[in-house]
């Protein structure tokens, strides 16, 4: 099925129950991994990032222990085929390394690197009520908006 | 200066992990929470309803950690305002250029074995790693 067609299903009937489930599961459980890693605490992150040291190495361990669950999960999804609950799945199509993956990430990192906070820590963080939080995913919003419908005109 | 504490950071990063699993295997979709957030931004039609729905379940998520692990959310935004000014306008507009942020690049492309995934995680962290120790050696 074409995503057009997908796109219209879902539309007029809206998400079934078990697609729901997944979302809503799969929501919850990555904003309970954020919180209890602890890394929705931009300190964590930039005590990562700090290689002068003190160094902290908790996101290394984060990433470790997302990695041995999802590497297997993923291999597993590549000789699937079709998704469990869907007519097929929705992987990004690009291959080649291009100039803009590249600069992309520079972007980000730097950021990353200011602020200590990377978009899913941002929203899971929205829960402290802390305005320089506000303010971050508010920009953030604004950056993914000037992206999409200024810079990416330009390209 | 935080305490490194490998256990919480483990058991966490094995839920995220779970978290992405459950998406691929029963929706078919990458969670990567830039991409996520970004068809919201852009009013994609018919694609509204998912996103905001994982969106919604990820705070969520947050909300019910103090009650559930019995313990306060830190989140230290100490910095001047202005910082997450730019920071947070770097960040969206990064992750869309390069297609992906920490979740959708570190996680899932990386355990997809996905080339461009792990160029652009090896880029992001070595950009981090050097924007943190420009910003620390400038305020020492």
């Amino acid at each position: 099925m074409t995503d057009q067609v997908e796109q219209e299903v879902q539309v007029r009937e809206g998400i079934p129950v078990a697609n729901l489930l997944i979302l809503v599961s799969s929501g919850i459980l990555f904003g309970l991994g954020l919180s209890i890693s602890e890394m929705v605490n931009p300190a964590r992150v930039l005590g990562f990032l700090n290689i002068l040291g003190p160094w902290d190495p908790t996101l290394a361990f984060v990433m470790a222990g997302a990695l041995l669950v999802a590497i297997p999960g993923f291999q597993y999804a590549r000789v699937m085929h079709k998704p469990f609950l869907a007519v097929s799945f929705n992987l990004p199509g690009k291959k080649d390394l291009d100039k803009k993956l590249i600069t992309g990430a520079v972007v980000f990192g730097i950021g990353w690197g200011l602020a200590g906070i990377c978009p899913g820590p941002g929203l899971v963080a929205l829960n402290t009520w802390q305005t320089n939080v506000f303010v971050f995913v508010a920009a953030m919003l604004v950056g993914i908006w000037l992206h999409d419908r200024v810079l990416a005109r330009f390209s | 200066m935080t305490e490194f504490s490998f256990i919480s950071g483990f058991s966490g990063g094995t839920l995220i992990g779970l978290a992405t699993v459950l998406m691929i295997l029963g929706n078919g979709r990458i969670t990567g929470i830039s991409g996520i957030v970004g068809g919201v931004v852009n009013r994609e039609k018919g694609q509204m309803s998912w996103r905001l729905i994982f969106i919604i379940s990820l705070m969520v998520g947050g909300a019910i950690y103090p009650w559930l692990w019995r313990q306060e959310m830190v989140v230290d935004v100490s910095a001047h305002w202005s910082l997450y000014i730019i920071a947070g306008l770097l960040v969206g507009i990064g992750t869309r250029m390069g297609g992906g942020c920490t979740s959708g690049h570190g996680i899932c492309g990386l355990a997809r074995f996905s080339p461009r995934s792990l160029v652009a995680t090896l880029t992001f962290i070595a950009s981090a790693v050097v924007t943190h120790t420009l910003v620390r050696l400038v305020t020492a």
